[in-house]
């Protein structure tokens, strides 16, 4: 009687978790998407797009989480991070052949190294405190050197000019960190799937480090629950971002020569595997190939002018290449302006794959095709000038794209119009920049920082303990051809401890942040499949300000040398005992002594057996001999004094040990 | 060629005075800074040359005195400070160390002529200043309690009593001699008081003006933090011509502040027995003091040491045999020459290695000390001549 009961009692327990846990997994989603891009230099671009969602947190504290990684909300719920943005890139974002004016840069394109910021919910004056669990955190997580930016001369605080975020916003970047797969292992782990299937499969660890450039980087965002809806909560967004180097497929195609085709691939050949199905954990799975503007519209053009001899095959109408698998979907872009041609997005669901019939997509041009991407409105480098180890200078050029009359530009111009250009510039104390010396040359004449600064906050570095930062606002007209700014710097001179293990080779001030806050990029898609929207496509439709990063500088700096520290300890210490001991010598010599002293040696010469022998006999007759010398008179004084001294000495050490010890 | 060679030299002299002036005439406060100190180091120097010289004559050694009757020490020494390279470059250099000078000589100044609102103005600004010149308020209370440089009051006694002992009833001039001897002997109060009343009002005055002026950016104990605190904790390791930048970029971390304390002591270290040892010369204590300083000190430049080498001219009669001049000439030419050629190799041209630079710096450290070391026992000596001399005369007078 009581087994049955107690049966039924767990059936129902059973029954009871298995519909919580049905329920909880509806609200707790995964999404995997892949977006391919053929870039104009023959290089491809992959870029690897994983959402995970959480609800809110209940109101009792501890939540179970079924796909979230456990590590990334309890770090969330502990330091009361808003919003958060670690990144670890390996090379550099080539911007006028990649692109510099589209979600893709703006939002992935990374400065070298570790960029990480973060937005906290907590009192200003616990910001710091949150801030540096938050980078020990990490540090433990990513098997990363995050936690070097825990110290205060290492991060900044900037007001406005890289997010709109007072006073609690923190941003470090740690330029010199080197990138590799023991990063990246941990990044896959907060994945459900791991890379054991699914999209994340496709990451070969040789391949993907071998890439031109390189950036795996975790957007956090949570969002409190009373504001927003409950499908709000924490959102996990991991991006994985790789400009690949085809190797050129042999086509059957030889009446255009090789060099002007554009390589083929297939993701076998630039990954080296293929997917072999959807991660069952994901409520979707797809994989994208974008074709920018600049390419469909030459695309078009070629497509008119050679329509001849073009055997119409492909797509829409595309014949200038071949897509090994036949899309799902093709998503036109919805463009507000005319005359211009809108990208296309190739959609393919992976659920319908398995391990026996992999998904392997190729791409085979059969024309050659020649684009270019969308430019920033100006191009930022940053160089030093000068030469020697004393001092230097710091220039941040912008030049022109020169694609003044093509569309964004065009567009978002007014007449009469000037250009906004926000610089963010953290600079290591070391490099102990004026600020005063700010010159700014403007089509290459130097004119009056006055009256082209709209805004600027600046921070002078304090020796070990904080970095300099620039904030600035440049208001340039829009025909402007090049602004140089250069700004004077002193180079700093370290402690031995404080220089990295190959210090000869050079300090890395990391990137400057150039941003335009006039010029928005997104992309619009048609929006009647909003449910079926995926994550990737819906960041791609947020507006987000064109932003990019300036090279890494390497500064030398001068060194001491290593190898030194005792002998300068020991050199010094001599010096120091030479002038305390010469000169307490001369201050101790007293009127007559000299004389007397060389009198007295005269005299030992001549008579040293002598004396020797009359101090004995006067000893062995008690002291009835007078004394001749005043020397031998004040001996006895002089001992008593010094015993009297090491009784002092001898007492003070007891002392000492009695009470420090 | 030879014209050339004399066209080249005309041109680089015209370029060098175009510059210089050019660099002079946006900074006259410098080169002001520059002309007064040495217009005082005259005056000083007569006050000084005065009472030595009548200082001789109340012991009548007279013989010493036409030897050096050829040269005022004055004039020798406010050449010496206008006309040294150090000077000149720390000027051209747009240093602030001729202002910091300039206090320093106004304090030595003031307490030689007795005037002791000035002294107390010139102390409290140097030390506001530059903080080290502190130190320098003993050799000012001794300069104001016993006025400037003597023989020592041993001297004056015995001459006082082998006078006294040798005709119980001399003449009047006798009598007047020895009581003029014991008044200097004694050490007079009222200077001093008034010396530390004005200080006192002097730092207060200054103290106020700064909390005005830094209230807006911080409290003053922030200020003191930021400016004393930077001189003694050595923060800034870049290299200069004293030996503290390097030792301190290569120590190891745990002990730097003992080895921090140990070095500013040394300087403490050295005011009692030098004091003790010289309290019959402030003058001479107060250069020894500054040389000391400047050479111990956690930033130094050649300003500093141009100002005692300035005051070295003062003690022209004192120091008249000193051993090692020449080495020490030489070696100051060698260093001020060796010390540029390092430091470009080292930091310009980076063939070089820290420690070139490091060992012109030790050589240079060394000079001084030496310096310090024999002007000291030149100047007992010096005293021991006197004495000898007296005693001999004292001996003659009773036979």
């Amino acid at each position: 009687m009581e087994l049955p009961s107690r049966l039924v009692f767990l059936l129902f327990l059973l029954l009871s978790s298995t519909k919580a846990f049905g329920s909880e997994v509806d609200k707790e989603e995964f999404q995997e998407e892949l977006l391919l891009k053929p870039l104009p230099d023959r290089k491809v671009l992959a870029h690897f797009h994983f959402e995970t969602r959480a609800p809110p947190c209940n109101s009792n504290g501890r939540h179970h989480h079924h796909l979230f990684p456990k590590s990334i909300s309890q770090m969330l719920e502990k330091f009361r991070v808003k919003e958060m943005e670690l990144s670890f890139t390996q090379g550099r974002w080539n911007y006028e052949r990649w692109g510099g004016f589209d979600t893709m840069s703006s939002n992935n394109a990374k400065p070298p190294g570790v960029e990480l910021w973060a937005v906290f919910d907590v009192p200003k004056e616990q910001v710091d405190a949150s801030w540096k669990n938050l980078t020990h955190t990490l540090s433990g997580i990513f098997c990363a050197s995050i936690n070097f930016l825990e110290s205060s001369s290492m991060y900044s605080a900037p007001d406005w000019s890289f997010r709109q975020a007072s006073g609690s916003l923190r941003y470090g970047m740690l330029p010199r960190e080197a990138v590799c797969t023991e990063n990246l292992t941990p990044w896959l782990k907060l994945l459900p799937c791991r890379d054991k299937a699914g999209i994340s499969s496709l990451m070969d660890r040789p391949s993907i480090y071998t890439s031109l450039y390189y950036s795996q980087r975790l957007h956090l965002t949570s969002i409190a629950s009373d504001l927003e809806g409950l499908n709000s909560g924490i959102a996990l967004e991991q991006t994985l971002t790789v400009v690949l180097h085809p190797s050129s497929q042999r086509t059957g195609l030889t009446h255009f020569s090789q060099s002007y085709l554009q390589p083929s691939w297939s993701l076998s050949s630039i990954f080296g595997r293929k997917v072999n199905g959807r991660c069952v954990l994901a409520k979707s799975s797809k994989v994208y190939l974008q074709l920018e503007r600049g390419l469909v519209s030459q695309l078009k053009k070629s497509e008119n002018y050679g329509a001849d001899y073009i055997a119409s095959e492909g797509y829409d109408g595309e014949a200038n290449f071949e897509l090994s698998v036949n899309p799902d979907r093709v998503i036109k872009e919805e463009n507000s302006r005319n005359g211009i041609s809108s990208s296309l997005l190739y959609e393919f669901s992976v659920d319908k794959y398995s391990n026996s019939k992999p998904f392997d997509l190729g791409l085979t041009w059969k024309f050659p095709v020649i684009w270019s991407c969308q430019q920033a409105p100006l191009h930022a480098s940053r160089f030093l000038m000068g030469s020697g180890n004393e001092r230097g200078a710091i220039a941040i050029l912008l030049k022109s794209t020169d694609l003044n009359d093509s569309s964004p530009v065009a567009n978002s111009d007014m007449d009469g119009c000037e250009l906004r250009v926000n610089i963010f510039q953290v600079v290591p104390w070391y490099i102990r920049v004026y600020y005063h010396s700010l010159q700014l040359f403007v089509d290459d004449q130097l004119k009056a920082v006055g009256a082209f600064v709209e805004k600027i906050h600046v921070m002078p570095s304090k020796d070990k303990i904080s970095p300099g930062m620039m904030e600035m606002v440049l208001k340039l007209p829009c025909g402007v051809k090049s602004a140089a700014l250069t700004l004077d710097f002193d180079k700093g001179f370290l402690h031995i401890d404080e220089y990295p293990p190959d210090a000869n080779q050079g300090f890395d001030i990391p990137s400057a942040a150039i941003g335009f806050p006039d010029f928005h990029t997104s992309m619009l898609f048609p929006s009647n499949e909003s449910e079926r929207k995926s994550p990737m496509l819906s960041k791609f439709q947020e507006s987000s300000p064109v932003l990019l990063y300036t090279e890494v500088l390497l500064v030398p700096l001068t060194t001491p040398d290593f190898s030194m520290p005792y002998n300068v300890i020991t050199i010094t210490c001599t010096v120091f005992a030479l002038y305390f001991g010469s000169l307490l010598n001369v201050l101790r010599q007293r009127v007559g002594e000299k004389e007397r002293l060389l009198k007295s040696k005269a005299a030992a010469k001549t008579s040293r057996l002598s004396d020797l022998l009359s101090r004995l006999s006067a000893k062995l007759r008690g002291r009835s001999q007078e004394p001749m010398q005043s020397p031998s008179e004040s001996s006895p004084l002089i001992n008593s004094k010094l015993a009297l001294k090491v009784l002092l000495m001898a007492a003070l050490a007891v002392a000492w040990q009695y009470y420090f010890g | 060629m030879l014209d050339r060679c004399t066209m080249d030299l005309h041109c680089y002299s015209h370029f060098l005075v175009h510059s210089l002036l050019k660099e002079l005439k946006g900074n006259l406060i410098i080169f002001f800074a520059d002309i007064i100190s040495a217009l005082l180091i005259r005056a000083t120097g007569h006050t000084l040359q005065m009472a030595y010289r009548q200082s001789l004559n109340s012991l009548d050694i007279v013989d010493l005195l036409k030897s050096s009757d050829s040269l005022s020490s004055g004039d020798v020494a406010a050449l010496v400070y206008l006309w040294n390279p150090f000077t000149i470059a720390a000027c051209v250099g747009l240093s602030t160390s001729p202002v910091e000078n300039l206090v320093v000589i106004l304090a030595l100044h003031g307490a030689c002529k007795g005037l002791v609102p000035l002294a107390a103005f010139g102390w409290v600004m140097a030390t506001h200043l530059s903080l080290y010149p502190a130190i320098l308020i003993t050799p000012v209370i001794l300069l104001l309690g016993y006025g400037p440089d003597t023989p020592p009051r041993k001297l004056f006694l015995q001459k006082g009593y082998g006078k006294n002992g040798d005709n119980h009833s001399s003449d009047n001039c006798g009598q007047q001699e020895t009581n003029h001897s014991k008044a200097e002997v004694t050490f007079s109060w009222r200077p001093v008081i008034h010396f530390l009343f004005w200080s006192s009002l002097w730092s207060t005055y200054v103290l106020v003006l700064c909390s005005i002026s830094v209230k807006p950016h911080g409290s003053l104990w922030e200020m003191f933090q930021r400016t004393y605190g930077f001189i003694l904790t050595v923060e800034d390791m870049s290299p200069n011509i004293g030996v503290l930048w390097y030792f301190f970029a290569e120590v190891f971390d745990f002990f730097r502040s003992f080895f921090m304390i140990v070095f500013h002591l040394n300087i403490l270290f050295m005011i009692l027995p030098l004091a003790i040892r010289l309290k019959h010369r402030p003058c001479f204590l107060a250069f020894i003091y500054i040389a000391i300083s400047s050479m111990l000190k956690s930033y130094p430049s050649v300003g500093d040491s141009a100002l005692y080498l300035g005051l070295l001219g003062l003690f022209l009669d004192e120091l008249a045999d000193m051993q090692f001049s020449f080495f020490l000439l030489c070696g100051y030419i060698g260093v001020s020459l060796l010390s540029p050629v390092m430091h470009n190799l080292w930091i310009w041209r980076g063939t070089g290695n820290a420690n070139f630079y490091y060992a012109t710096g030790m050589a240079y450290a060394c000079l001084q000390i030496i310096l310090v070391v024999e002007s000291v026992s030149a100047v007992l000596n010096h005293d021991r001549k006197l004495r000898k001399l007296s005693v001999t005369k004292l001996r003659d007078g009773n036979s």
